[in-house]
């Protein structure tokens, strides 16, 4: 992973607890701009990033011991890796779902309070990839750094 | 989660004391909101100029926290950061909801 990419890696581990992850996802984020993450991007990345980690923490380790979450990002010319690792249950289907938003409906008691976790992480992401390896879910963000403008 | 609210007439304005409303503090969050919504204000201005970042259950609180207001009650955000923004347009909820720049756009707004 670390091949083509300039501006090295950074790894961070913490157990899988939703104050746990609220501050890694802070510190991953700052420590992503100090390796040179384009403030462009910055916002996207962070966003996407917390979906995936909340999703280990709230789903992959629903009902069984809670362990830890490994996630190494990777800098690289023009894109972003971001590596999310776990040993809490498999993806249903072992494959990351569709993410289609909720329905925001047309009353306010109709208007959806979840739901758009994956949406978010697919609208943000290039490319997701997932596989099942070792008893460890392993799933990869791919992120464009290039500048839009 | 610290929340200070202050009323005139019958606006309420929430100041919101964090730099993140996520996954860790989203319960808190609705709770808290519940507490300082108990009132006859009919416009809750929700100032979050100090929120940096918001995630989808940090976002899910905020609908939550709409509800909780019932239907004649109406809940407004200022002071949105570009992230926090982002997560509002992606998802749509900037059509269900009045963003403002900040409490002076909103507070200089009427509540209809």
């Amino acid at each position: 992973m670390t091949r083509f990419c300039d501006n090295g890696c950074l790894e961070l581990s913490f157990p899988a607890a939703e104050a746990d992850a609220s501050s890694g996802i802070a510190t991953l984020s700052a420590r992503l701009t100090e390796h040179g993450l384009p403030q462009h991007r910055a916002g996207d990345v962070k966003i996407a990033l917390a979906e995936a980690i909340n999703n280990v923490v709230e789903h992959a380790y629903s009902d069984v011991a809670p362990a830890a979450v490994q996630v190494t990002c990777c800098l690289c010319k023009d894109t972003l890796k971001v590596l999310i690792s776990d040993t809490g249950k498999p993806l249903p289907g072992l494959q990351p779902p569709d993410g289609i938003p909720s329905e925001i409906g047309s009353t306010i008691q109709d208007l959806p309070e979840g739901g758009f976790g994956w949406f978010l992480i697919r609208e943000l992401t290039r490319e997701i990839r997932y596989r099942r390896r070792r008893g460890q879910n392993e799933l990869t963000l791919l992120f464009d750094l290039r500048d839009p403008g | 989660m610290a929340l200070t609210s202050t009323t005139t007439g019958s606006t309420q304005v929430i100041t919101v004391h964090a730099d993140r409303i996520d996954a860790a503090m989203a319960i808190q969050f609705k709770e808290d909101m519940r507490t300082q919504t108990e009132t006859d204000a009919s416009r809750v201005v929700l100032d979050i100029s100090l929120v940096e970042f918001i995630d989808s259950s940090g976002l899910g609180a905020i609908v939550a926290s709409m509800k909780q207001l019932g239907g004649d009650r109406v809940l407004d955000l200022a002071g949105l950061h570009p992230v926090v923004e982002k997560v509002f347009r992606l998802t749509r909820m900037d059509t269900v909801f009045r963003l403002f720049p900040s409490l002076d756009d909103a507070l200089s707004t009427g509540a209809d």
